[in-house]
């Protein structure tokens, strides 16, 4: 065990030292995590995990399976808290300010950091009602008029609006699977968060709906901080400018997404791009 | 082609026979469930059955066109409530059949009529006093033994010494029905009037107010605590060994004999509490202790039922728990909760034995004006009916079970309109 972890250590200097400082330069850092522990119980999931998610790109976690992207994703907004057994250590900032710090609220936070589930999961209210819970909520729209803008932006933004004007009205449940994910993006969107964190958000959606999100997520790059959960590696590629790899609970490897891809530092990483881990 | 490629395989009496085998056991098996079901309707069709022979003839009523003379020696203008109404009565009957009879017959023909006689005349003349002095014209329920004679339960050709009515009775049945003042109509009584002593003027009413208040006091009670309960156990409260033993005895308290709950509203509610015997508030609150855990239970398999992804939408949005709750858990819960709490109330209205120990099987004349007047329930209403041998509070018995059949279909049937009315929205 010891030994793993002194492992890890080591291969987080290397990425650090890996990094390219003109990219880190361009990009602002938005959220930093420290030391990431999390245990289910008795049973920890993530085992120290230190990143920097750089403003307004996307960023994409990749790894087999079971290995703790998810684990890490929720602890970003403080979904874990909602897990009873669910233990976080170390801290996690989002520009500079403890994310876990007693004194913040989490509803904020959670205007602030938006979430994309895995599974399209829409209210089952009418369409215009999901896009408006948020708002609502928050208390984010001064009168109808106000809310009904919210709405209609949101949806634009999401790509779906057009598709959907006519219906606004009609239950967000009796939309297509890619239709549903991205009223789930505009839901997201509708309460001005600034950052959006994606699970696996086309793992239940057929090649053309994926490639829909994938281009929205592509555009929303230019306004939002993008954690992007993926068990593709083509997606990640496609999407990313940066790519975690994790493995085990330990983050192996993290960097340009080319060069996570094309020219890997550590034999874990290669052996998942190759394929060999599964 | 295909039938080529089959016909290759060889088919051996061990298939065959297994095959058969196999097929017999299916068929078996089938017609074990259908034995099974048919069972269970025939037996279902007998109760009915004999619930409608028994009480279909408590459903209308004998009654008797009676002239009543309001002769102003008998009932003073001024004072009508003071009248002499039993000489009202008797008057008219000396009138009623041709020929002379003596006081006695006179006296044996008025008993043709309800023995409350006096009070029907008398409230229909507090109510119009301009008759005074005219005549009254009333049809008037039939005694019990006349009832049934017109209804066929009482049989002319039993021998006279082992029959209730006498020839001489029968005969002047017979002539009132020559006369045409002899009707059937629908027994509406069963349900606007309270109980009697008298079978023909026995109804439902007070049972039915009584049934009434005390599911009231229990859904008031055992709903918004069931509830409350659920949504802790389910959406709040730690797993730990304390809220597992509470989910084990909520669960046990759903199975306790409804007697012991009677018990304990004895003990508590009356003893300790000093409340009055025979309420429905006593009786609700007792039917609310065994209704709760029941509507405990159905609340949590109906949270538990909501899918965690909406949940997790919830609170990715930002929801506080109780926004979560209150926004997306409960109203798709609500259907089943609904559901549920019906069952439940329905269960409690069926329910007899803890109502007999807080005594409401009391014999009470009028319905309760409130929740702390004494009152009996359908249930018991039935079971004192059920004690009395009047061949009217026989055909009563069976007549108060399917009125309360009747309301217990109504309740499922309002449950399940419920459920598929808030269902189909989405
Ligand atoms: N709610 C939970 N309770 C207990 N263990 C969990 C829970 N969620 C995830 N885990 C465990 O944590 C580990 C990481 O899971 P997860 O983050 O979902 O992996 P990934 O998203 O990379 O597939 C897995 O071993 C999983 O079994
Ligand atoms: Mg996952």
């Amino acid at each position: 065990m010891d030994m793993v972890a002194g492992k890890v250590k080591m291969t987080q200097q290397s990425v650090n030292t890996a990094m390219d400082p003109s990219d880190m330069l361009e990009r602002p850092i938005r959220l930093t995590a420290r030391d990431v522990t999390v245990h289910y119980g008795a049973k920890q999931a993530l085992h120290g995990i230190s990143i920097d998610i750089p403003d307004r790109a996307v960023t994409s976690f990749i790894g087999p399976s079971g290995c703790g992207k998810s684990t890490f994703l929720r602890c970003i907004n403080r979904m874990n808290d909602t897990i009873e057994g669910a233990k976080v250590g170390g801290t996690i900032k989002l520009d500079g300010e403890d994310v876990y710090d007693p004194n913040l609220d989490v509803v904020e936070l959670r205007a602030r950091i938006g979430m994309v589930f895995q599974k399209p999961n829409p209210f089952p209210k009418s369409i215009y009602e999901n896009v408006a819970y948020g708002p609502r909520i928050h208390g984010l729209a001064r009168g109808k008029t106000d809310l009904d803008e919210i709405v209609v932006s949101s949806l634009r933004k999401a790509g779906l609006f057009e598709e959907v004007k006519d219906r606004l009205n009609e239950p967000g449940t009796g939309l297509s699977g890619g239709q549903q994910q991205r009223l789930c993006i505009a839901r997201a969107i509708a309460v001005g968060p600034e950052v959006i964190l994606m699970d696996e958000p086309c793992s239940a959606l057929d090649p053309i709906a994926t490639a829909i999100i994938e281009e929205l997520i592509d555009e929303l790059r230019e306004n939002y901080t993008i954690v992007i959960v993926t068990h593709s590696m083509q997606q990640a590629a496609r999407v990313s400018q940066r790519t975690a790899f994790f493995h085990l609970g330990n983050l192996i490897e993290e960097g340009v997404t080319e060069d996570i891809f094309t020219n890997p530092v550590n034999k874990q990483t290669q052996d998942y791009i190759m394929g060999r881990i599964g | 082609m295909s039938e080529a490629t089959v016909s290759t395989r060889p088919i051996s009496q061990d298939r065959i026979r297994l095959r058969n085998r196999r097929n017999a056991a299916d068929f078996r098996l089938r017609a074990y469930g259908i034995a099974a079901i048919g069972t269970a309707i025939g037996l279902l069709a007998i109760l009915l059955f004999t619930l409608v022979i028994g009480g279909y003839s408590a459903f209308v009523q004998t009654h008797i066109r009676v002239d009543f003379p309001i002769a102003a020696e008998n009932v003073d203008p001024a004072n009508p409530a003071e009248g002499n109404w039993r000489a009202v009565v008797s008057d008219a009957m000396a009138t009623l059949l041709p020929g002379s009879q003596s006081p006695a017959e006179t006296r044996q023909i008025a008993q043709i009529l309800t023995s409350n006689t006096q009070f029907f005349v008398r409230n229909a003349v507090l109510a119009n006093p301009d008759v005074i002095g005219g005549t009254l014209t009333l049809d008037v329920p039939a005694a019990d033994i006349f009832d049934q004679l017109n209804k066929g339960n009482i049989s002319r050709d039993t021998p006279e010494a082992n029959r209730r009515v006498s020839d001489q009775q029968i005969g002047w049945f017979d002539t009132l029905v020559e006369q045409g003042r002899i009707s059937t109509p629908f027994n509406w009584g069963l349900f606007f009037n309270a109980d009697s002593r008298f079978p023909e003027i026995a109804g439902l009413a007070g049972a039915i107010t009584g049934s009434f208040y005390a599911l009231l006091v229990c859904f008031v009670i055992s709903f918004p605590v069931g509830i409350a309960a659920a949504i802790y156990l389910e959406e709040f409260a730690p797993k730990n060994r304390w809220t597992d033993i509470i989910e084990v005895n909520i669960n046990n308290l759903a199975a306790v004999p409804s007697i012991v709950f009677g018990l304990l509203g004895l003990a508590v509610f009356l003893q300790i509490f000093g409340l009055p015997r025979s309420a429905p508030l006593v009786g609700g609150l007792v039917l609310a202790l065994m209704t709760l855990p029941t509507i405990i239970i159905v609340t949590r398999n109906a949270l538990k039922a909501v899918p965690p992804s909406i949940r997790e939408a919830g609170y990715g949005m930002g929801a506080s728990p109780q926004q979560v709750i209150w926004h997306h858990v409960l109203p798709l819960s609500l259907p089943g909760i609904l559901t549920g709490t019906i069952i439940g109330l329905a269960q409690a209205l069926g329910e007899t034995a803890p109502l007999l120990l807080i005594g409401m099987n009391a014999f009470i004349t009028s319905p309760p004006g409130g929740v702390m007047e004494a009152s009996t329930a359908l249930p018991t209403q039935i079971y004192i009916w059920a004690d009395s041998p009047e061949r009217g509070f026989v055909s009563r018995t069976s007549a108060g079970i399917l009125v309360l059949l009747g309301f217990l279909l109504l309740m499922n049937a309002i449950a399940i309109f419920l459920r598929q009315r808030l269902e189909r929205r989405w």
